[in-house]
């Protein structure tokens, strides 16, 4: 019934987010991204695992491993974007709605 | 605050201590004010947000120029209870004139105590801008197009307390 995690949570990690980021620029494998992030091979895949599972990105084989790229149809960014909308918009709703004075009724 | 998000649609929730009708009323004539702010596509900062509250009418930016930004349409509007509307903005961050390719967004207000109300919010129908994606992915490969967006996308996810700069 629930999401595993949203793009929001998978992307909320400074080593995810930079994963992500380096995946839009183009596709590249789990060696190549650990050759440009400070964490090991084994780190990079448990994090490619967690995006892979909200969506953000999907993985095709290449003789002995794997490329990962952003997923093409974008839906599951769109769906991240507007969720990190709106959960900004009501968060900051509650503060406008529970601070302002009531009109007299 | 909940969220879920899956397939086609995003769900959030959210209770505030405050009677039906004044959320309503901070929620529509009071969008403006909690709107995230980088949510603008005018060239110029926004002056105001405006949510006309009528079937028909627009939730629009209006910038500090005059320039006006209609990013939603008013499709149902039931005081205290529930709001409807579309949501005209392509995934490339440009108004979406066509309204076979906008999502709609739904608010519902359900009291739970005389002083107390729950908002739920679902944007749904957001494979409706799935073709805008796939002409931007195939059409306009270079980095004005799809990766300037994505890029654009991953920012909006960098918060002060996950980068060391």
């Amino acid at each position: 019934m629930t999401y595993a995690t949203s793009g929001w949570t998978a992307l909320g990690d400074a080593t995810r987010h930079a994963i992500f980021e380096l995946l839009v620029e183009h596709p590249r494998s789990v060696g190549e991204l650990a050759l440009v992030l400070p964490v090991s091979r084994p780190a990079v895949s448990q994090h490619l695992k967690v995006l892979k599972g909200a969506g953000l990105v999907i993985d095709t084989p290449a003789g002995k491993q794997r490329i990962y790229r952003v997923d093409p149809d974008g839906l599951a960014c769109l769906r991240a974007e507007l969720d990190q909308f709106w959960r900004k918009a009501l968060k900051a709703y509650k503060m406008a709605v529970e601070q302002s004075p009531e009109e007299s009724k | 605050m909940s969220s879920r998000a899956a397939g086609t649609s995003v769900k959030q929730s959210i209770v505030v201590e405050a009677p039906i009708e004044h959320a309503f009323k901070v929620f529509t004539e009071g969008f403006g004010r909690f709107k995230p702010a980088e949510h603008n596509i005018l060239a110029v900062p926004i002056a105001e947000t405006v949510f006309e509250p009528r079937v028909g009418g627009y939730l629009y930016d209006r910038g500090i120029d005059g320039s006006q930004c209609r990013w939603a349409r008013v499709l149902a509007y039931e005081p205290p209870n529930r709001v409807l509307l579309s949501w005209n903005i392509n995934p490339r961050w440009q108004i979406e004139s066509d309204p076979d390719k906008v999502s709609e967004w739904e608010v519902r207000f359900m009291a739970e105590t005389a002083q107390r109300t729950r908002v739920e919010i679902e944007h749904r129908k957001l494979e409706r801008h799935g073709e805008g994606w796939e002409s931007v992915h195939d059409g306009v490969a270079g980095d004005q197009g799809w990766p300037l967006y994505l890029r654009r996308f991953a920012d909006l996810f960098v918060s002060p307390g996950n980068h060391p700069n």
